[in-house]
């Protein structure tokens, strides 16, 4: 393969010789997108490998090629920076050995196993950086499998990918900012949303104001999407506790709780979710150190300020390490990049690393203010109903995690041991979260100290009759 | 009946695929889950109580889209794109 281009860049005489297969990034969203740039400006070029079929990433996700809408309409503010994420991806993929479409669903000595077209490779590394992105992040409600429920960032997707709302007659719930985003693009788009239905309280958004102030841009964004919902008739509710979401074979209504009162509201869908989660499996299989956060709630791959993780080699980038949204996203890969590029002796802008380092401390502290504007339910375990379908891949019930609990486990791998939830296909991408806080709620133990659910390979399902690449 | 409601792009081809053995169209750029549930309100059943599913993450998280093509390939609807005359079979799920 092509050695690295060193153009203006001197390498230090110890630095290994770097092979486009050398250094491998996986996921091409920002974080993924800024990283491969920054590599391939000092020379070196490398692998990039993303499930989807366009870069971009979940946050910029693309539409097909053919769709018309413009950037601004998919968008809003965040047009430009889109377009920018886009634009590159599509300067850099002749350069690059970009591979879209694969599926990364193992790591071991320093080789990715990956899945493309029904056919199996594998990918060796020295330098990897991981910018595995994030999912929702959900807290199951009655009636959460029903069709025409969706987490928030799948209302999102069919909107910005499809062209479609998830119903007639739309209700969003949960919190965070993408709450009140996606029924801002929703009721922009046409659609009528129904209700936003917010967990967290007015006052916890006005204890967050001073944090906030710290990104007075995005706080803006913020409050002129709620702002234009309320101008725009659309029912905003706070401190709101779902109850549950009605319907036989499909959504008819939702129910929900707030002080002392219980209200319903008829519609045909649902989008709900509390904030993000990170994709953590890949790190866990290249065998980073995790640490308990508790800013996000979760074990997250412990990196340092420079986003090495604790394996030579391995760089953690973007939200796949800790959720910090789509601009930390863009910087954190870039930072990676530079420090990896560092570690192998390149010549890198050190002020420009120093700085990004400064940025996204910012950023992290903007990130407590959100936590505090929307803050965890705390009592969604103690509300859970014995009934609630947990791991909605093998319908098992908050009651049959209690049941095991009562049998005495408590630690989250022994308790899907037991009762299997979290070992279906989605791997406990859906509902690990939320057992977690089942068992540590009725164990008696903190959130923390119920173990962590760990990843195993594949990472997601892999069709039978793969066919191995000779 | 539909689940989904297509708000823009609508002006696309139109493809013609197979669902459960009967015809049914989408367009040029849908994906089998919006193919599908502009349509129709499930895309499978569940493996544990047969209840209607359709879909929940969108982005090949959840594993809860997967239907079955005419070739045995099983995909995630909401990650492979439609193409013209792909025979589409959504798997009813199983009862404990």
């Amino acid at each position: 393969m092509n050695e690295a281009k060193n153009g203006a860049v001197s390498e230090a005489v110890n630095a290994p010789a770097t092979s486009v297969a050398s250094t491998v990034i996986v996921g091409a969203g920002p974080a993924g997108i800024r990283a491969a740039q920054t590599l391939l400006a000092h020379g070196l070029r490398p692998c990039l490998l993303d499930e989807s079929l366009r870069g971009g990433g979940q946050v910029y996700r693309r539409q097909p090629e053919h769709f018309k809408r413009s950037a601004k309409a998919l968008y809003g503010f965040e047009a430009g920076k889109a377009e920018s994420v886009h634009t590159t991806i599509d300067q850099l993929q002749a350069e690059i050995d970009y591979r879209p479409e694969t599926l990364v669903w193992n790591a071991e000595s320093r080789t990715l196993d990956t899945l493309h077209n029904g056919r199996a490779a594998q990918v060796p590394f020295k330098h990897l950086i991981v910018a595995t992105g994030a999912t929702d992040r959900i807290l199951p409600v009655p009636g959460w499998t029903l069709p025409g429920v969706y987490s928030l960032g799948a209302a999102q997707i069919a909107l910005k990918f499809q062209g479609c709302a998830i119903g007639q007659r739309v209700v969003f719930a949960g919190s965070g900012p993408l709450l009140y985003l996606v029924a801002y693009q929703y009721a922009k788009a046409g659609a009528t949303v129904a209700a936003v239905l917010d967990s967290s309280p007015f006052s916890a958004q006005t204890r967050a104001l001073p944090a906030l102030l710290g990104q007075p841009s995005t706080l803006a964004k913020g409050l002129y999407y709620r702002a234009w919902l309320t101008a725009h008739g659309v029912p905003v509710h706070q401190g709101v506790h779902l109850h549950d979401i009605q319907g036989e074979r499909r959504v008819s209504g939702v129910s929900w709780q707030q002080g002392n009162q219980r209200k319903n509201l008829v519609c045909d869908a649902l989008a709900f979710a509390h904030a993000l989660r990170s994709e953590t499996q890949l790190a866990d299989l290249l065998g980073c150190d995790f640490a308990w956060s508790a800013l996000n709630r979760a074990w997250l791959p412990t990196r340092d300020a420079a986003g090495r993780s604790s394996v030579e080699g391995v760089y953690l980038a973007g939200d796949g390490a800790g959720i910090m949204g789509a601009d930390a996203a863009e910087m954190a890969g870039e930072l990676a990049a530079l420090t990896l590029l560092g570690d192998l002796g390149y010549r890198i802008d050190r002020a420009r690393s120093i700085e990004l380092q400064r940025q996204l401390a910012a950023i992290q502290r903007f990130r407590q203010g959100l936590e505090t504007a929307f803050p965890f339910p705390e009592d969604w375990a103690a509300k859970a109903p014995d009934s609630l379908i947990v791991c909605r891949c093998e319908e098992v019930s908050a009651g049959e995690i209690r049941q095991t609990v009562a049998e005495g486990h408590w630690e989250i791998n022994r308790v899907k041991a037991m009762c299997r939830v979290g070992m279906g296909r989605c791997q406990g991408r859906m509902c690990g979260l939320a057992a977690t806080e089942i068992v540590a709620h009725a164990s008696g133990r903190e959130v923390a100290c119920v173990g962590r659910l760990r990843g195993q390979a594949p990472i997601k399902p892999l069709p039978f009759g793969v066919e191995a690449e000779q | 009946m539909a689940l989904l409601k297509r708000l823009a792009e609508r002006d696309r081809a139109v493809l013609p695929f197979t669902l459960d053995g009967q015809p049914a169209s989408g367009l040029q750029g849908d994906t089998l889950l919006t193919a599908v549930l502009t349509a129709e309100d499930s895309l499978r059943g569940s493996d544990f109580s047969g209840e209607p599913r359709a879909g929940f993450c969108l982005m090949g998280a959840c594993q809860d889209c997967w239907v079955k093509l005419g070739d045995g390939r099983r995909v995630r609807a909401c990650s492979t794109l439609l193409e013209a005359n792909v025979c589409v079979t959504r798997e009813p799920g199983r009862s404990l």
